[in-house]
């Protein structure tokens, strides 16, 4: 398979958050620190790869009127086996991701790469494209949450670094802590977006005049 | 009084979308016209009151079998069947509502506020009477959000703003100025 492609298509020309606007609530709820990011990135990768592999596996079984039905089962039971794990061994990211991690079952990126490619496509190819968008979705939502936690408490890698203190950066009683409530979720995501929308449009100009000069 | 406090933090202080950031997706996605968000407001508050009420059973069964952990399997599967069974009973009976709400019912399945309401009643014990009221509460804390971004976004539509700014981007940045304004209702408290 194509590897290089799907890797391009996760991360840049269909990046699930910043081009398709998928997982929109857990990119804008959880994005307060290194530590949340990173814990729900892995957790929704490793999830939508096992899915669409599992999916993919059963696609000539699932009969096609009930097939949203299954998937959404199927993507439940590996959600519930996540949440048990992160119980039971990293409670610290358990308790501070909350209800976010059940929530994960109707986290559209999931649906939407199951319906939109498990369904039609192998279990390895599969495999592979849940962990490139899995992989986009991580850096799009480890950019908001270096942002949001850099100006919003001043630190970075909070819950991570610096036995979990995380490392200061602006110093206390600068950082604004507007941008890590709920406003600052939407003003950061809406200015990333715009940054993105700014950058492709660059790079769409630029090809346009490179063939133009060919 | 926990009958007001649950009302107030479900419709303003805890707003499920501008407050928790749950159930964005129909919010951005929804929210061109006001007649249609007003649609999916009503018709997300109706399954929320719905879904509360049987995923109350539910869960009480769930209990007895010593099987809680499997809420968010069974949560979801009462949600879709709900919204399916909706369908099918506006379409025989009520067919004026369904062809108002018609596109927004299917929709509703992977609406996040739905299974977070259901999750929340699980988590916080509520009895069957505190499940329905915050499962309904809810829900017009839901259409309240939708309908009033509608009302602001038909404007922005209008505007213009800087080139890489337009379509999601500005609308995101309206979105956070309304949750500036929720923001002043999260230190209201009663009882």
């Amino acid at each position: 398979m194509n590897f290089k492609k799907q890797l391009k298509e996760g991360l840049l020309t269909k990046n699930p958050v910043l081009v398709q606007m998928l997982g929109m609530c857990s990119t804008l709820a959880i994005s307060t620190s290194l530590f949340n990011g990173l814990g729900m990135g892995v957790a929704v990768t490793v999830i939508t790869i096992c899915s669409n592999m599992l999916i993919s596996a059963l696609r000539k079984v699932i009969p096609p009127q009930v097939r949203i039905a299954a998937y959404i089962t199927i993507i439940a039971g590996f959600v519930t086996i996540v949440d048990l794990l992160l119980k039971a061994f990293i409670p610290a990211l358990s308790e501070s991701l909350g209800v976010f991690i059940p929530l994960i079952v109707v986290n559209c990126i999931v649906l939407g790469r199951a319906e939109g490619f498990a369904s039609k496509h192998g279990v390895l190819a599969s495999a592979v494209d849940g962990l490139c968008q899995g992989v986009g979705y991580t850096v799009a939502l480890v950019l908001i949450c270096i942002i949001r936690e850099l100006l919003g408490s001043g630190t970075f890698g909070g819950g991570l670094l610096n036995g979990g203190e995380g490392i200061r950066i602006i110093p206390e009683g600068y950082p604004a802590m507007l941008v890590i409530m709920p406003v600052g979720g939407f003003l950061v995501l809406g200015c990333v977006l715009a940054a993105s929308q700014w950058l492709t449009r660059r790079m769409e100009r630029k090809t346009k005049k490179k063939e133009a000069a060919k | 009084m926990q009958i007001v406090s649950i009302i107030i933090a479900a419709l303003l202080s805890e707003n499920y979308v501008l407050v928790k950031f749950l159930g964005i997706c129909p919010f951005l996605g929804v929210s061109k016209r006001i007649n249609a968000a007003l649609g999916m407001g009503m018709a997300v508050t109706f399954v929320m009151a719905l879904t509360s009420f049987v995923c109350y059973f539910v869960y009480q069964l769930l209990i007895m079998l010593n099987l809680a952990y499997m809420q968010t399997v069974a949560f979801i599967l009462v949600i879709a069947s709900v919204v399916q069974l909706v369908e099918m009973f506006l379409k025989k009976k009520i067919p004026g509502l369904y062809k108002a709400l018609g596109v927004y019912l299917p929709l509703i399945t992977t609406n996040c506020a739905v299974l977070a309401v259901v999750l929340t009643n699980a988590q916080k014990d509520y009895s069957l009477l505190f499940s329905i009221l915050n499962g309904t509460a809810s829900g017009l804390g839901f259409t309240l959000a939708i309908v009033l971004f509608s009302s602001l976004r038909e404007r922005v539509d209008k505007a213009t703003p800087p080139e890489c700014f337009k379509g999601t981007p500005i609308a995101l940045i309206a979105a956070g100025l309304l949750a500036l304004a929720f923001m002043g209702f999260s230190g209201m408290r009663i009882g």
